[in-house]
């Protein structure tokens, strides 16, 4: 029957950037594990490790003597290289035809990838974004402060950009490998401002976007910065979009 | 066209009509009223768009969801990955 051999084809590479994740990856992977083994989707996880000082590596060939290293794809990098770079290196060594984007810090939960899924089926979307600002989306351990900058900076970057999706800043993404690559290749700014730059491109290349919730479970708010500095950086982003897209 | 531009468009021909029914451009002998109402518009417009914003971000604020379950949820899996992975060998 001719759609089920489609879906039986059908192959989800998930991406994993990490620096210093030696506790997380083992987590991040077995619920990876658990929730493509429980949906039957054909899948692989590649890690790409930034020469991270703390061990990932090691950890994470355990977890390929575990689970088989055709399900884990280890493609580490000598050094800290940034993310733009660490997608195009994992879409070199990807052999999936959908490739998932997601945090390896446990702030994304796997149990959604297998909606992701359904919703491009459904849609036959070109990419399907993770969204916290809809329907039961949400987040766990943000404080005032941080749900007003948030909420500040999303509808800042709606009215100037009206980008026809709702979470801009979000990066648990489910693309079509080729759609992927066009657009890593055409992106030129970094941290926030990059996934902003990659659904405003997408639009402008005529792609389809699909939104699903998703809950994001930030450990990290103690220790990560969302200070003056970041703030400046991402305006100075929007507004260079807001000017040359 | 840029959203730089479209911006600039859209608020030039605002600008334009504003301008031709406030001073009379074009000569229209338009009644007093019409320039007594458009002549304030640019600010009202303005203000009106503010108190929009700081609503509207309010109640998105308000009504941002809190993920309690989800955290939950989370913590009792981390532990079952923990338990499994080990009974499977992984040193951590």
């Amino acid at each position: 029957c001719p759609s089920s051999d489609r879906e039986e084809a059908d192959k989800y590479s998930v991406l994993l950037p990490t620096y210093n994740e030696r506790e997380n990856l083992p987590l991040i992977v077995w619920l990876l594990v658990k929730y493509f083994g429980e949906s039957g989707y054909n899948y692989e996880i590649i890690v790409i490790d930034d020469g991270s000082p703390d061990g990932t590596l090691q950890i994470a060939e355990q977890l390929q003597k575990i689970y088989g290293d055709d399900k884990i794809v280890l493609r580490p990098r000598a050094k800290k290289l940034g993310l733009g770079t660490a997608y195009i290196h994992g879409i070199k060594h990807a052999t999936g035809n959908f490739i998932i984007i997601m945090d390896a810090d446990l702030s994304h939960h796997p149990k959604f990838i297998p909606e992701f899924i359904k919703k491009q089926k459904e849609g036959g979307y070109d990419l399907v974004s993770g969204t916290r600002y809809r329907g039961d989306g949400g987040v766990y351990g943000w404080d005032l402060r941080r749900k007003l900058i948030s909420r500040g900076a999303n509808f800042v970057t709606q009215v100037l950009l009206r980008p026809g999706a709702s979470d801009l800043t979000g990066s648990f993404r489910l693309y079509k490998k080729d759609v992927l690559e066009r657009l890593v290749e055409r992106c030129v700014s970094k941290g926030y401002v990059f996934q902003m730059e990659m659904i405003v491109r997408a639009r402008q290349l005529g792609y389809t976007i699909g939104e699903v919730p998703i809950s994001f479970v930030d450990r990290v708010y103690g220790e990560s910065k969302l200070g003056g500095n970041e703030i400046v950086s991402f305006l100075k982003g929007l507004l260079t979009l807001f000017a040359t897209t | 066209m840029t959203k730089l531009l479209e911006w600039l468009l859209g608020v030039s021909l605002v600008g334009v009509a504003w301008g031709l029914v406030t001073f009379d451009l074009l000569d229209l002998q338009l009644p007093a009223a019409y320039k007594e109402v458009a002549w304030p518009m640019p600010v009202y417009l303005l203000v009106v768009f503010g108190c929009y914003s700081l609503a509207t971000i309010g109640y998105r604020v308000a009504t941002f969801n809190d993920c309690e379950e989800a955290a939950k949820e989370l913590q009792a899996q981390i532990q079952e990955a923990k338990d499994d992975l080990k009974k499977k060998g992984l040193k951590m």
